[in-house]
C-alpha cells in the first residue's frame, strides 16, 4: 500500500459545505450548491463494494455522491474490525435512498464528529459497544430517504410532474403514469441540490415488509480481500523513507525508566537510534529484524514509584473479595430501585453468593501497531491505524504533538481485531509512533510484539463479587444486592467520558449488575473499586460478562435452595418482558433441554444486554480424573429486535461463544509485582478449533429497532456451563475461568 | 550474501543477515503482506505458507533454510483468488476480522494436498495449530468440507 492511494481518499466537498450530520439527530443537512462534474465510468460491479473515494462523483449529501453511471458512494462513519458495521451502515441508507446495492460503493468517512459522530456516543466516531447499527439505524434511513427525495424533486421538475406521482426502483426513478425512468446516475448529471435538505419523517420511511436490503444477507464488502492477502491492516502499509520503531514499555503503569543500557542495542547492525521517551526506551531501525532484535537488548532498570508495584492478583483477589463481603462499606451505587435495606432486614429468607473473574486479555490477533508520519517541523502529520475510534486516534495525536486535530490526516485501516483494545482515549500505541517519527524525521512504522502487546496490556478487570438476596415467606425474591469489588476501568481508559457522558459511573466494570428485566423489586448494585494501579480495558461483553456470570450462578443457587426449577425460575423473573421469555422458550426447545444425555449434562442462562435478548444451553462432559470440561453444544437464541444482515447475526453470536468459551475455560492473567505473567499464547490459552462447540444459533429477529449483536452471546457461557458441571458432577463453579484444577478443588469441596 | 529461492513460481534474491524469519523477509522486502505476523513463536499460524508445499511457520523460518526452495504464499495460492478453498471460504462467510485467514487457507491448503477428504477429525487436528480471535472455526471447518466435496 503507498501514500498515495490513501492520499486520494478525500471527499468531493469541502468542510464549510457540512452543516450537521448524525451527530446532531437532526434531519437537516447542507447540500453543496448544485451537482458537479461527471464522473468516469467504473468497473461494473457485482456488488457493493469499498471504493477509496468518492473522486469528483457529484455530492447530494454529505454522506450520498453519485457518478454519471450510477455508482452511489456512501460514507460509513464506523471503523471495521470484523463485525460488519462497513456493509450493514451504509446498506441502512442504501435502502431508503433505494439505491441499486451491485452500484454501491462504500468510502470511509472522514474524522469528522459534528457530520459522522455516532449519536450513542454525543457525536464522538466511537465504534464500540455493539451500538453502531443500534445508534446510527435511523439517522442514515432519514438521510438515506433524504437524497432519495431530492432525486425524485428533480425528476419532477425535469418532467414537469407532481412529485406525489413518482416512485423509485432500485436506482431508477419512476413515472408510471407516462412510462418514464431516470436512473440516478442520469439525474446526477442534471440535479440541482437545494441548500436545505428536504424534511422526511420518521413515520414517512419505509415499512419492514418493503425493505429490500435490510434483513437480506448481502457479501460484506471486506469480505473477499480477506481470502486472497489483499485486506489492508495498519502492519501493512509501507510509507517510501520509513523507519521501523519498537519499544520497551514501562511494566507497570505510570513507571519511568530510571537507568538504560542501549550500548548492546546501539552495537545492532542497522539500528538508527535509540529512543528516551517519557514511559520506555524506544528503537528505531532500517529493518523490523534490527528493531525487534534492538527492543531485546535493552536493558532497563525502572523507577518504582508507581501504585501498581508489588500488586500480586492472587493476593490481590482475596481482599477484593474480603471488601465485596464487608457490608459496612457502601459502595458507589448503580442500579438503584426501592429500598433494599428495609426489604432485605424484613425478608423470611437471606440466601448469600461469592464469585469471582480473573483478569482477561484482548489477544486480537493483530498485534498494535501503528504507522505514523510526522513532518519535520512537528506540525502536521499522517497516520494509518486500525482504531475503534477516529476521533480518539485524532485527538490523542493532536495532543501529543501540540497541534490542531485537522493538521492530523488519518487512514482508518481495517483492525485484526479490536474486542475493546483499541479505543482507549489515549491510544498509547498510536503516540508511540507519533513519539518516534517525531524524533527521527521520517515516517515510522511502530510494531508491538506479541509479548509486548502482553506486557503492555490493559486487561479486563479482575472481579470478586458478593451477592444476597432476600426472599418473603413464599420464596420470592424481594430484595438484591449485587457487590462488585474490581480494578477501576473506565477512569483509566477514558476519563473524559467517564467525568462527562458516564457522569462518573464506572459503567464499563459495573454494566449488568442492574437486572431491569427481572422482576424485583428493591434491587442495589454497588461497586467497590480497587486502586490497584492495574491497565484495565473495555474487553468483549465488559462488565456484563463478569457480572452475568454472578447474577445467573447466584439464580442457580437460589433455585436450588428453595428447590425449584432454574429455568422457570427466570421465567418467573420475566414475567414482564415477553420477550425475554420467547428466547428461553425457543432455546429450550431447540436444545432439547429437557432431553437426558447419556454421559453430558446441560446447563441454562438469560441475558438481557444493551437491549437484546439472549438464552443459552451448554452441553458439556467433565473429566472427572482430571477436571477437564468439554463443551460439546452450545444453543443460542437471540432476539436483537430487527436484523439488518441476519447470516452476519449469526456470525457474530458463534463469534462470542467461542470468546466466551475461552474466558470461561481457559484465558486468565495473573499479575506479581505488578507485572504480567504469561508472554505469548504458549501460557495465555484462547481456544483453538478443538476446543470449540457445535453451535446452533437460532435468531429471533422481531420488527423492534435493531439492538447489538457483537458480543451479546459471550457472558451466557461461563454460566450456562458452570450450571451444566453442577448438574453433572455437583461441584459448583465460582471463579471464572474453570480450570481444570478449579474444577478438581470443586468436586472435592 | 544473496539468498535465492523460489516464490510463488518466480525466481527471487533477498540479501539480508542469516537468522532473519522468512516472514519479514516476505513482507518488509517483497511486499506480499498478505501472509501475517501474529505470535513470532510458531503459536497462532497467521504467518503460514509452504515450502515445498509442506505447511510452514513463516515467523519461525530461518531466511537461509529456504535457499533454493520454493515459497508459496497466499498470493500465490492461484492466480486470481479462485482457489476452492478461497471460494469455500466466500461461499460460508468465513472471515470477520480477517488476520488470521491468510495462515488458515494455507494450512487447509497443504491438507487438501495430502488428504482431498479428511474425516472432520483430521481436519480439527491440523487446523488446531491456527488461531483465530474472531472464533470463525465452525465456518472454517465448513469452508474445507465445502472444498473437499466441491474441489
Amino acid at each position: 500500500m503507498t501514500v498515495r492511494k490513501h492520499v486520494e481518499g478525500h471527499l468531493a466537498f469541502t468542510r464549510r459545505e457540512f452543516m450537521i450530520g448524525a451527530a446532531g439527530f437532526t434531519f437537516a443537512i447542507a447540500f453543496p450548491g448544485c451537482a458537479g462534474t461527471k464522473k468516469a465510468a467504473l468497473e461494473a460491479p457485482s456488488g457493493g463494494a469499498l471504493a477509496p473515494s468518492a473522486g469528483d462523483a457529484p455530492a447530494l449529501s454529505p454522506w450520498v455522491s453519485i457518478a454519471t453511471d450510477g455508482t452511489v458512494f456512501i460514507q460509513s462513519p464506523a471503523t471495521e474490525m470484523g463485525q460488519g458495521s462497513l456493509t450493514a451502515l451504509p446498506l441502512i441508507l442504501a435502502e431508503e435512498l433505494d439505491a441499486d446495492w451491485s452500484k454501491v460503493r462504500i468510502v470511509r468517512a472522514p474524522p469528522i464528529d459534528e457530520l459522522y459522530g455516532n449519536p450513542g456516543f454525543g457525536g464522538m466516531m466511537y465504534t464500540a459497544a455493539s451500538n453502531a447499527v443500534k445508534s446510527y439505524f435511523t439517522p442514515l434511513r432519514i438521510f438515506g430517504a433524504q437524497v432519495r427525495r431530492v432525486l425524485m424533486e428533480n425528476a419532477a421538475r425535469r418532467w414537469d410532474v407532481p412529485l406525489s406521482e413518482l416512485t423509485t426502483e432500485p436506482g431508477v426513478v419512476v413515472h408510471a403514469k407516462s412510462g418514464r425512468r431516470l436512473g440516478y446516475g442520469e439525474i446526477a448529471a442534471f440535479a440541482q441540490v437545494p441548500a436545505k435538505a428536504p424534511e422526511v419523517k420518521p413515520e414517512e420511511l419505509k415499512k419492514p415488509s418493503e425493505f429490500r436490503l435490510i434483513g437480506h444477507d448481502v457479501m460484506r464488502v471486506d469480505l473477499p480481500s480477506k481470502v486472497n492477502g489483499s485486506a489492508q491492516y495498519s502492519i501493512d502499509v509501507h510509507v517510501p523513507g520509513m523507519l521501523y520503531g519498537a519499544l520497551v514499555r514501562t511494566p507497570v503503569e505510570n513507571g519511568k525508566p530510571e537507568r538504560v543500557d542501549d550500548a548492546a542495542a546501539r552495537a545492532i547492525p542497522g539500528v538508527v537510534r535509540i529512543v528516551r521517551m517519557p514511559y520506555g526506551v524506544g528503537v528505531l531501525a532500517e529493518t523490523p529484524w534490527a528493531a525487534f532484535a534492538a527492543r531485546d537488548a535493552l536493558q532497563i532498570e525502572w523507577d518504582r514509584k508507581a501504585v501498581g508495584w508489588g500488586f500480586d492478583s492472587e493476593k490481590g483477589m482475596d481482599r477484593y473479595a474480603a471488601a465485596a463481603r464487608d457490608l459496612r462499606t457502601e459502595g458507589k451505587p448503580w442500579d438503584k430501585t426501592g429500598d433494599v435495606k428495609a426489604a432485605m432486614a424484613g425478608a423470611a429468607t437471606v440466601i448469600e453468593g461469592e464469585y469471582r473473574c480473573d483478569y482477561a486479555y484482548h489477544a486480537q490477533m493483530e498485534p498494535l501497531n501503528s504507522v505514523a508520519s510526522v513532518s519535520p517541523s512537528g506540525d502536521a502529520c499522517e497516520i494509518w491505524v486500525g482504531t475503534q475510534s477516529q476521533s480518539m486516534a485524532v485527538g490523542a495525536v493532536a495532543q501529543a504533538l501540540g497541534i490542531s486535530r485537522d493538521k492530523v490526516r488519518l487512514h482508518d485501516m481495517l483492525m485484526g481485531g479490536g474486542f475493546g483494545r483499541r479505543g482507549h482515549r489515549d491510544e498509547e500505541f498510536v503516540v508511540d509512533s507519533i513519539l518516534l517519527s517525531k524524533e527521527a524525521k521520517r515516517p515510522v512504522k511502530l510494531m508491538w510484539t506479541r509479548e509486548d502487546d502482553l506486557a503492555n496490556g490493559r486487561f479486563r478487570p479482575m472481579s470478586a463479587h458478593f451477592l444476597r438476596a432476600g426472599l418473603d415467606a413464599s420464596g420470592r425474591i424481594v430484595a438484591w444486592n449485587h457487590r462488585l469489588a474490581c480494578d477501576w476501568v473506565t477512569p483509566f481508559m477514558d476519563p473524559v467520558r467517564y467525568k462527562g457522558a458516564m457522569k462518573g459511573n464506572d459503567f464499563i466494570a459495573i454494566a449488568g449488575t442492574e437486572i431491569k428485566t427481572y422482576d424485583v423489586p428493591n434491587r442495589l448494585a454497588e461497586q467497590l473499586g480497587q486502586d490497584s494501579g492495574m491497565r484495565t480495558s473495555p474487553l468483549r461483553g465488559i462488565g456484563v460478562v463478569a457480572n452475568k456470570f454472578a447474577t445467573e450462578a447466584f439464580l442457580d443457587d437460589i433455585a436450588e435452595k428453595r428447590g425449584i426449577d432454574p429455568v422457570e425460575l427466570r421465567l418467573t423473573l420475566l414475567k414482564n418482558t415477553p420477550r425475554g421469555q420467547a428466547v428461553i422458550r425457543a432455546v429450550m426447545q431447540e436444545s432439547e433441554f429437557r432431553r437426558p444425555r447419556p454421559d453430558r449434562s446441560l446447563g441454562f442462562a438469560f441475558a438481557d444486554y444493551a437491549d437484546t435478548m439472549l438464552a443459552g444451553v451448554a452441553e458439556v462432559s467433565v473429566d472427572r480424573g482430571t477436571g477437564k470440561i468439554r463443551i460439546h453444544h452450545v444453543w443460542v437464541a437471540i432476539d436483537p429486535g430487527i436484523a439488518v444482515q441476519p447470516d452476519n447475526v449469526v456470525a457474530q453470536t458463534e463469534s462470542s461463544i467461542v470468546y466466551g468459551v475461552g474466558l470461561t475455560l481457559s484465558e486468565r492473567i495473573t499479575i506479581k509485582d505488578g507485572q504480567v505473567q504469561q508472554s505469548n499464547f504458549y501460557d495465555y490459552s484462547v481456544p483453538r478449533m478443538s476446543d470449540v462447540p457445535e453451535m446452533h444459533v437460532k435468531l429471533m429477529a422481531t420488527p423492534n429497532p435493531p439492538t447489538g449483536v457483537g458480543q451479546m452471546a459471550t457472558p451466557l457461557v461461563a454460566p450456562a456451563v458452570a450450571s451444566a458441571v453442577r448438574a453433572a458432577t455437583r461441584a459448583r463453579l465460582r471463579h471464572t475461568p474453570f480450570t481444570p484444577e478449579r474444577v478438581l478443588a470443586a468436586m472435592k469441596a | 550474501m544473496a539468498i535465492d529461492f523460489t516464490l510463488n513460481g518466480k525466481p527471487v534474491s533477498v540479501d539480508v543477515p542469516d537468522g532473519t524469519a522468512l516472514l519479514w523477509v516476505l513482507r518488509e522486502r517483497l511486499n506480499l503482506t498478505g501472509t501475517k505476523y501474529g505470535c513470532g513463536a510458531s503459536q497462532c499460524g497467521a504467518c503460514m505458507v509452504h515450502v515445498d508445499g509442506k505447511p510452514s511457520y513463516s515467523c519461525q523460518t530461518p531466511i537461509e533454510t529456504v535457499r533454493g526452495h520454493a515459497i508459496t504464499t497466499i498470493e500465490g495460492l492461484s492466480p486470481d483468488g479462485t482457489h476452492p478453498l478461497q471460494r469455500a471460504w466466500v461461499a460460508e462467510r468465513v472471515p470477520q476480522c480477517g488476520y488470521c485467514q491468510s495462515g488458515q487457507i494455507m494450512s487447509a491448503a497443504a491438507l487438501l494436498a495430502t488428504n482431498p477428504h479428511p474425516t472432520r477429525a483430521q481436519i480439527v487436528e491440523h487446523m488446531n495449530g491456527n488461531i483465530c480471535r474472531c472464533g470463525t472455526y465452525q465456518r472454517i471447518l465448513r469452508a474445507i468440507e465445502r472444498a473437499a466435496r466441491e474441489g
